[in-house]
This record gives structure tokens, sequence and C-alpha cells, in this order.
């Protein structure tokens, strides 16, 4: 039956390709381009007083050195700040190459382009550059102190303060019962895919056209980018997302400067040039994440209910501000949770430091709005002694006060309300999911066999789906296939199954027919691109509106052939039929013939729709007024606002008090997306956001020294979880509440696993050791510190007899 | 991160690779699994004029056990085939426990255990349980023949070697355990397989009366070389099944001087090597009873 697709766990149809090596990713393209190398900035802060290329430029097979000096027009200016606020008041951007400064380690100063890559890094090692040093900036204190500068003209290093405020904090605050004041840090990470970034451009002199290909999460606006940049006709400039081996935010910045730089080359020198980043230029020069600085006071009262925050957040910005403050927005949004709230103030203040841009990772701001909305209300629980379920109950906004109007404003610059959920439920199942009342015998045999054992869990609200609009192309072709086509991109969801699905069950097609292509601006070029969990939210409810435009002319060509009533038909397995008459049946293909009226036949199949074949009306135009030829759709989908998802976390650690080595004993994951397309999809996006999520919260961090140099630049000593390090079980629990906003009511699933990691761990640790813990990530090393430092106290479970005496005298 | 530009040579008798070594001196650098020579190439930090690609040579492959019990390993033995021998494993059980906590298996399928112990890294498996076993290196040159290099002279430094630059590494001996002796290997790393933060490969001897007579560690990231030290002091003369194997990792911890680096502090690995001395002793005392009982019922 190829009506039930939708909804079904069906094995996600590109996995075979890609597992046995058949993808085709960026460096699998162009094999006999030319290579580039880049001589990037070893200073973090630093003036070029000169650069000397006389030892490179007689190498034989070096075609090309660009500096500055030789970038011309819109090249020659700065790259763009993509996105806009009022309240980046300082944007910096930098140039594609180094422009008389550079502001962090990895800046690219001098492109080297040669026959292949190994020739240009030994070209690239030739070069030198003289440099005036200045002293960096590093780590958003001494962002804060302003005692050194980024960039000259802003002597505070601040890039924006933004400020998101309801009801009156200062008030609630002084008449609030009970208050509590803390600080609390979160580490940098990276989106780190395997395959970093990587731009194959290509110029056809004779159609005076460029192919581009990037990996990229957009590929529409880095067609427009380069348009742009390069002075070109927008139809002159296509652009191609290959197989992306992984994007988590980091490839929808762009223009990166290669981007530019590439197709730039390859027109001056009319050769296929490559560049494919290596693992440590994607260290050094693409984006990080994650780092800020957290001051929260909260007001609440006896029961533990939230009557205000407070919540001031230094958030390193590293170096420039491409990608505008999108994460300081959502960090200042999505802050707020599952939770009611009458009383908050969020001031970020976005802090240039001479580090690696940050831009938004998987998660994007979230995973540290919830560190400081979840570590507020344990702290609530911790001063009042009451268990940490029950206070985030008594706060959660109940399941029929949706929808729920936070009077703020979102990242996609529209009122943050959310559509739909029910998180009393959520928080239920979680309980049970991860035996929160049972732990108590849990925890005590596992002090039987000396080991230390804690739990926490972690809500989120995650805002999905965000517009402005995308497209959907939807095409049977006289040979049965379909075609389907969105313009946004592909690093590994599944869209090949998931819109396949979509698609199979508004149409009436056995999946098997479907092909799915994504990204190419060749097929589409209206498109947004892959971030913020929207695809399958936008090019889902995209794809299936288009399938409804060809099934309705399918039928409605259907019936005039049948001469039935179109509400007779039906289309089961890609056979049109009339309802009560079996022998009464017309296959989508031979409609697919018809609708295209012919002169010329070229296959028997084809006969049937030429002229002289067609028994039309002779006062009718082949092809109607209103008509088109050929059984195609195309639609878009544009939603009023986002549509809000959310989950909850919790999770049971184990230390070993004599290592200190930490273990993920049980994770439990309650999870709500909406209506589902594919569970098993769905189920490997938690899995792998929940892999971050352990990442971002055990392993991962930026090693920057004092002088800005990133000390663990190598997947050696950047500890980037491996599965061993993983939960080897995350029990996953769904809740379906469909979103009002969009016809499948669906709502976005790729970031959400990786938001309460850092959060629910902590919880979890704090809970183990009896330690406060206000720092993110944590290795053994630390944490022997900490205990240490702790003295003797810590190892009494000070927080948990608290939290349980209490518990016992109510 | 591609290599400089370097020569290779793939020389097919060990006569012509020590003739080209000899030529070559320290312009050349010995290939055998690569596993750490290769990304150490790929990011510049070495530059050899010529690989000399050993792979090809005939009679470098092969483990055999000695008559007094030590299990010779010839330079082209992979990780992974040492890790399966089970007459390796017969003669000294330290060797699996070890070899398997040898990074990953796609690394074990191709690095070299001799190639392990020739590059000298303080934070490798093999090169401690070389110096617990009071193993050798055999080194050959075309000059000099062979000799054997005992651990204690062959590990210099961190990376260094006693080995010269005319000289391959044709074999390593791993030391045969005395009687009533028992073995443990335990490390801890950031993550499975990394580098450990700390490791601790230790011995226990026991008397006749089940007393404990001899105890010896070797450590894994914790000094410039992977030093022996004797906790006998300790536990000498305590029944194994209560001796004070918390004493003895105090005493190890007390002879050890390790430094910090990003993963773990100098005074955490100190911690560590207390902790992991501990309970690999343990272990390592139940390891001699069972080996003891086995012994005695094979006569």
């Amino acid at each position: 039956m190829t009506t039930k697709l939708f909804g079904e766990p069906i094995v996600r149809r590109e996995d075979a390709r890609l597992i046995v090596g058949r993808g085709r990713y960026l460096d699998d393209i162009g094999h006999f381009a030319l290579g580039v190398a880049f001589v990037r900035s070893p200073h973090a802060n630093a003036r070029i007083i000169d650069i000397d290329v006389s030892g490179a430029v007689d190498i034989d097979g070096v075609h090309a050195i660009y500096t500055y000096e030789d970038l011309d027009g819109p090249m020659a200016q700065p790259l763009p700040v993509l996105i806009p606020h009022p309240d980046l008041t300082a944007p910096r951007t930098g140039y594609a190459l180094a422009n008389g400064s550079v502001s962090h380690v990895g800046e690219p100063i001098v492109m080297v382009v040669a026959d292949d890559r190994y020739l240009a890094e030994d070209a690239a090692e030739r070069i030198a550059v003289e440099y005036e040093f200045r002293t960096p900036v590093v780590g958003v204190e001494a962002a804060e102190r302003a005692e050194h500068a980024v960039h000259e003209d802003i002597p505070d290093n601040v890039a924006a303060r933004l400020v998101q405020e309801f009801g009156n904090v200062g008030a609630a605050l002084r008449d609030a019962p009970h208050t509590v004041s803390f600080t609390q840090t979160i580490e940098r990470s990276a989106s780190m895919p395997l395959e970093g970034k990587g731009v194959h451009a290509r110029w056809d002199a004779v159609d005076e056209s460029l192919r581009v290909y990037s990996s990229t999460q957009t590929s529409t606006s880095v067609r427009a980018a380069i348009a742009i940049k390069l002075d070109l006709s927008v139809d002159r400039v296509e652009v191609i997302a290959p197989d992306v081996g992984g994007g988590f935010g980091v490839k929808i910045v762009h223009p990166w400067p290669e981007e530019l730089l590439v197709p730039w080359a390859a027109i001056r020198l009319g050769r296929e040039v490559k560049w494919a980043e290596d693992r440590r230029e994607h260290f050094i020069s693409s984006a990080h994440e994650r780092g800020q600085l957290q001051r929260i006071t909260a007001g609440y009262d006896d029961e533990g209910r939230l009557l205000a925050l407070d919540a001031h957040i230094l958030h390193d910005h590293g170096a420039y501000t491409p990608y505008g403050i999108v994460v300081p927005i959502i960090t200042s949004t999505q802050l707020l949770g599952p939770y009611r709230l009458a009383n908050y103030r969020c001031q970020v203040d976005s802090m240039y430091t001479n580090t690696v841009i940050v831009t938004p990772y998987r998660g994007a701001g979230r995973p540290q709005g919830c560190f400081a909305m979840e570590r507020t209300m344990d702290r609530i629980a911790d001063e009042l002694g009451l268990d940490r379920a029950k206070v985030r109950e008594i706060n959660l906004i109940r399941a029929d006060e949706f929808p729920w109007d936070h009077h703020l404003m979102f990242q996609d610059g529209r009122p943050l309300i959310y559509d739909s959920g029910d998180y009393p439920s959520m928080l239920t199942k979680l309980r049970e999911l991860v035996g929160w009342e049972d732990f108590e015998a849990r925890r005590a045999a596992a002090a039987a066999r000396g080991r230390w054992l804690g739990i926490g869990m972690a809500l989120y609200v995650e805002g999905t789906g965000v517009g402005p609009y995308e497209g959907g192309h939807v095409q049977v072709l006289p040979s049965g296939k379909v075609l389907v086509s969105t313009g946004l991109t592909s690093q590994g969801q599944g869209h090949e199954t998931a819109f396949a699905q979509v698609v199979a069950q508004e149409l009436g097609v056995p999946i098997e027919d479907i092909e799915v292509h994504t990204g190419d601006t060749r097929r589409f070029a209206y498109a947004v691109g892959t971030f913020a969990s929207r695809a399958a939210v936008m090019s889902g409810n995209a794809v299936a509106l288009a399938a409804q435009a060809v099934r309705a002319k399918a039928l409605r060509i259907a019936a005039e052939v049948l001469e039935v009533d179109v509400a007779d038909l039906d289309i089961v397995d890609g056979v049109v039929g009339v309802r009560g008459d079996p022998g009464a049946v017309l296959p989508l293909a031979s409609i697919a013939v018809l609708s295209n009226p012919l002169r010329y036949a070229f296959d028997e199949a084809s006969k049937a729709a030429t002229q002289f074949a067609r028994f039309a009306s002779d006062e009718q135009p082949p092809v109607a007024d209103d008509d088109e030829p050929g059984l195609e759709g195309r639609d878009y989908y544009s939603p009023v606002r986002s549509t809000f998802a959310s989950g909850a976390h919790a999770v049971i650690v184990e230390v070993d008090p004599g290592t200190c080595a930490v273990t993920i004993e049980k994770y439990a994951v309650v999870h709500d997306c909406g209506r589902l397309i594919n569970p098993r999809i769905v189920e490997g996006q938690i899995h792998g956001g929940v892999a971050q999520g352990v990442g971002g919260a055990l392993y991962e961090v930026m090693a920057y020294d004092d002088m800005g140099q990133l000390q663990n630049a190598s997947f050696m000593d950047f500890l980037m979880p491996y599965v061993s390090e993983v939960p080897q079980r995350i029990d996953i629990g769904h809740q379906e509440t469909p979103s009002p906003l969009n016809p499948l009511g669906i709502k976005g699933a790729g970031e959400a696993g990786v938001i309460p990691g850092s959060a629910a761990i902590a919880a979890a640790l704090e809970d183990a050791l009896g330690i406060r813990i206000t720092q993110m990530p944590l290795g053994p090393s630390q944490l022997f510190d900490l205990i240490r430092a702790a003295g003797d106290g810590h190892a009494d479970h000070t927080f948990n007899h608290a939290r349980r005496s209490q518990e016992e005298s109510a | 991160m591609k290599p400089p530009p370097f020569g290779y040579a793939a020389p097919c008798t060990l006569e012509e690779t020590l003739g080209l070594l000899a030529e070559l001196g320290h312009d050349a650098k010995v290939l055998a699994g690569g596993q750490s020579l290769i990304p150490l190439l790929s990011m510049r930090l070495t530059a050899p004029h010529t690989l000399v690609d050993i792979n090809r040579i005939p009679g470098l492959g092969g483990i055999s056990i000695t008559p007094k019990g030590s299990v010779v390993v010839g330079a082209l033995v992979r990780h992974a085939e040492l890790l399966a021998d089970e007459s390796a494993h017969s003669a000294n059980p330290l060797l699996r426990r070890a070899t398997s906590q040898v990074a990953h298996p796609a690394i074990r399928n191709r690095g070299t255990t001799c190639g392990s112990v020739a590059h000298a890294d303080p934070s490798g498996e093999m090169t401690a349980i070389l110096a617990i076993t009071g193993g050798s290196v055999r080194v050959a040159s075309a000059g000099g023949g062979q000799r054997d290099v005992s651990a204690t002279d062959f590990f210099l430094g961190p990376l260094e070697s006693s080995l010269r630059p005319d000289e391959l590494a044709v074999s390593v001996r791993f030391g045969a355990p005395a009687a009533r002796t028992g073995s443990a290997f335990l490390e801890l790393a950031r993550r499975r397989g990394d580098y450990a933060m700390c490791g601790a490969a230790v011995t226990v001897t026991l008397d006749e009366d089940g007393a404990v007579s001899d105890v010896r560690a070797a450590y894994l990231s914790v000094g410039p070389v992977p030093e022996v030290h004797d906790l006998s002091a300790a536990v000498t003369g305590q029944p194994y099944a209560s001796a004070d194997w918390v004493a003895a990792g105090a005493l190890a911890a007390s002879l050890v001087d390790p430094e910090g680096d990003l993963h773990a502090s100098a005074d955490y690995r100190r911690r560590l090597v207390a902790v992991l001395t501990e309970r690999a002793l343990a272990q390592a005392a139940a390891d001699a009873v069972a080996r003891t009982q086995e012994a005695a019922s094979c006569l």
C-alpha cells in the first residue's frame, strides 16, 4: 500500500550508496583540477607589514599566487554581513584575503594555485609574511576588560548588546521570597563534519558560464553571493551541493573566502580549480560555537515557582560577525524553555575575541540557553530541598495553554509563540523512562560497589522550521519515474527518504519510482537552505503541496480520458483507478504522456500523445489556456512563524572515585516533533544529537592559549567522542503534538538531540559528586581537581542529603 | 596536510636495506606500518629525504618463542598478529593484555609492534611492556652485524632511542615471566584507543607459600622513558589475598614524576598511577595464583 508510507520507519534509501563508498563528496569531484593551498595567519592579532612571494613564484607547477592586492571590484570589499540586525551595532567581517591585518590564527592571507595540493603546500611554505604583532584578546572576560581591542575602532570589543525583556525583572526580584545568583561557563566546540568545506569551480569560456560545486548547506545563496562578488549575472552561475559529508551548521555560513576565491581563480586561469579543506584548516579557519559566560539571578517562591529571571551573558563571538547575532538571539529566546515566566530580562553582550568566528553549530545557542534555565531549576530545587522534577513540573506551561505567547521576537523576526505541545505529559514520560522514582535504590547499589551514581534531567523547547520559504517540484515522467526536487541541500539527514515518503503518500505512487534531488540550482533555483531544523517542515510541506498539484492534474486528465467524475478516482501504486470499477485504470505514466501533446513520437508510448492519435475537441487548443504541458507541479511553503518542538532528556552517570572517570549508565529521551514522517530517521537524528551533546558535556574543548593559538587542532587532541564514548543505548519515547501551522503537522527534529546534553549531564555529575558544577565540559582531570578542592565533604552528597532529608520531613 | 617531497626506496633484502641506511644516514627514515610516521609527514613535522620501506624484506616477519620462554617479534609483525598469536599468549599473557589496548583495530592491522618500540613513544603500550619484561631490541647494521640492546639502554627519551641512523630494529624480544608470576595491564585514556593518560603494566611474583615476593610496575605516559619501578618494599611477605596494594600504589605515586598536558594534570596522573597500580596489582596477584596452579597441574 503506497498510502501508508508517511510515518513508517522505512530504511533510509541513501544509506546503501553512502555506506559502500558510492557517495560523491566534494573531493570526489575534479581529480584533474588545479589544487589550492593558503598561507594562513600564524598570529591571532597582527598587522601585515610585508608579503614576500619571491621564494615561491618560480616553482615548477605553480600557476598563481594571489594576495589582497590582486582582488578587484566587489572581491576587494569586506565579506558580507549576512544577517544584519539593529542591535549589531559594530559588525565586522574579514576579507577574502587579509587586507593589511589579521584577527585570528588561520585567517587566509595568500592563495597559491598549483598543479596539485602537494605542490601548492610546498610553495606556500616558501612565502614569507612579516607581521607586527599585537596583543591578542582571548576569552570573553579579557574581551570585557577591554585592555586590548580586537578591532582598533571597537575599543570595548562589543559587537552587539542584545536585550530581550518582558515584565519587570527588577521589581519581581525585589519582591521574590527567595533569590539565587550564580555564574557559569560553557566551552567552545564546533560542528566538525567529517568532510570539511570544499569548492570546485569550472569556467566555460565559450558558454560564459560558471559551474561551482560547494560542500554547502545553501547552494542558492552561495550562487547569489558568487554572482554578486564576481560581478556575474546570476543566470551564468550554477551551484551544486554534491553529497555533503556533514554540515551541522558550519556550512550554512557563506560565502566563505574560498567559495569566492576558487571560482574567481578558475575564471582568471581558465582552468578547473579545487580546494578541499584539511582538518587543521577546519579547526583554525572555519567556525566554532557555544562559548558563553552566564551570570544569572532568579527569584522564586516557596514552592519553587520561578518568578523572575535575569541573565547577563557574555557571548564569545570570535573575530568577526558574518552570520550576525543569530546565536545570541536564539540563546536569549530559547532560554525560556517549556516554562511560564512573567518577568524576564536577558542581556547578551556579543564580544569580539581574537579567535575563529562563532556561527551556529547544531543547537545554535540553545544548548547554552538550556544550560542557563535548567541549571536554574536545579538550583531552586537544591535551595528549597525539593525534587528537581517537581520544581520543573510546577513551572511548566500547561497543555491547554497553547498558543503561548512569550512577547519576544524570535530569530526569524517573528513573534515567539509556541504553537503546540504537552510538556507535563513529556515530563511524566521521562520520569518513567529513566526510572526517576527508583533512582535512590540504584544509587545505593552503586555505592555498595564503590561507585558514585547521579541523575539529572533537562527540558527544552526548540523553535524549528523558520521561514521565509522553501519550494518543491514534482514531475511524473512518461516512464513513470517521479522526480522530486527541492532547493535546500542535504548533508546526510535522509532527505531522499523522507521527501520520497511524503510524495509517495500525497501522490499515491510506489516509493521506488521516486527520485529526490536537492541543493542543485539547475533543478530548483529558489531556496533558503538547510539549518534551524527546517528541512522537513519547509521542504516537506512544499513537496507535499507540489505533489497535491500533480495529483489534481493527473485526476483531471484521467477523468477526461476515462469519462468519469474526478471524485470517483483514486491513485494507488501509481495507477489511477475508478472506485467500484476494477477494469477502468490509467497509469500515471500514461497520463504523463497524454499531458504533453506531441508532434513527434520517438517510441511506442509517445505515439499516444501525437497529433493524429489524440481525439481532442477541434475547438480546443491542444494545451488549454489555463494549462501547461507535462505532468508536474511546483509549489512553495512559507510559514507565518516557526513551529516549536520540545523534548526532555534524563541521564544517569557513574563516577569512578579512584580515576574520576565518568560512564553514562542510562540516557533517556522524550521527544516531540509533531507528526513523524519517519521514526527511524528521527531516532537517528536523536542518536547523533545525543552523541554531540555528550561530546560537548564531557570531551570537547577548544584549547586556546593566551596567545590565541589553538593547541588541540587535530582529532588526536580535540576529543570528539567515538562510538565507544556515547551511550550504547538511548531510550527514546516519542510524543506527537501536531503543529497547527503547517499542512503536515510536523516540527523540526534535526538539532534537538544535542540541546540538553550539557545541562542534564552537569546535573547528574553534581548529583553524583555533591559538588556544584558551574562549567562544562568536564573531563576526569578537572573532576579530580574539583573533588580535591571540595575536600572530604563531597562524598557525603551534601545536596542530595539535604534534598532527601527535606523530602522525608515534608 | 600533505607531505613534503620525499624519496622512496623499497629494498628487497636486508643487506640492501642496511646498505641504504648506512649510505643515507640521517636522511633516511624507515617505513614499516607507518601509523606514526605518515601523520607526522602529513603535518610536515618531519621531512626525511628518503623513506626506506622495509615491507618487502623476507625474514622480518614471524613470532617465535625461545626455549626460555621469551617472545621474539619480527619487524614486520603487526599488532593484530601478535594479539591473535596463541603461542605468544601462552608464553606471556601480558602481551595480549597490552596489545589489545593499542589504538584501534585499523591501526593494529597496519602498525607493527617492533616499529612501535623503535618509535620510543613513552605513551606507547609496547615500550612499557618491553621494559617490564626486561626485553631487548635486536638491531642490525651494515658494518656491525647484529646486537641486542636492552630496554634500559634502548630508550633515551621521548621519541628518542639509542638506535643509530644506520641501524634497523629487526626484532624485539619480550622476556619470559618468572615462575609464580602474574601480570596485569590497565590504562585509562580519554577515549577508548587514544594515547593513555596513564597506563600500568605490573607483575606480581609469589613465593611458594603464596606470599608476595616481588612486585614491579612500568607506566605509560608518566615519564620520558618507560621506567620500571620495584614496588616490593610495600608488600613483600604479605599474603597475596590481603596484601596492601593501596600502599604499593602510594609507593608508586611517590616514585613517579609525571608532567601535565591538555588532558591530564600532573597531579591527576599521579593519582592514576596510584589507583591503576593498586587495581592492576590485585589482578596480577590473582593471575599469579592461577598460573601457579596451572603450572602445578601440568606436572
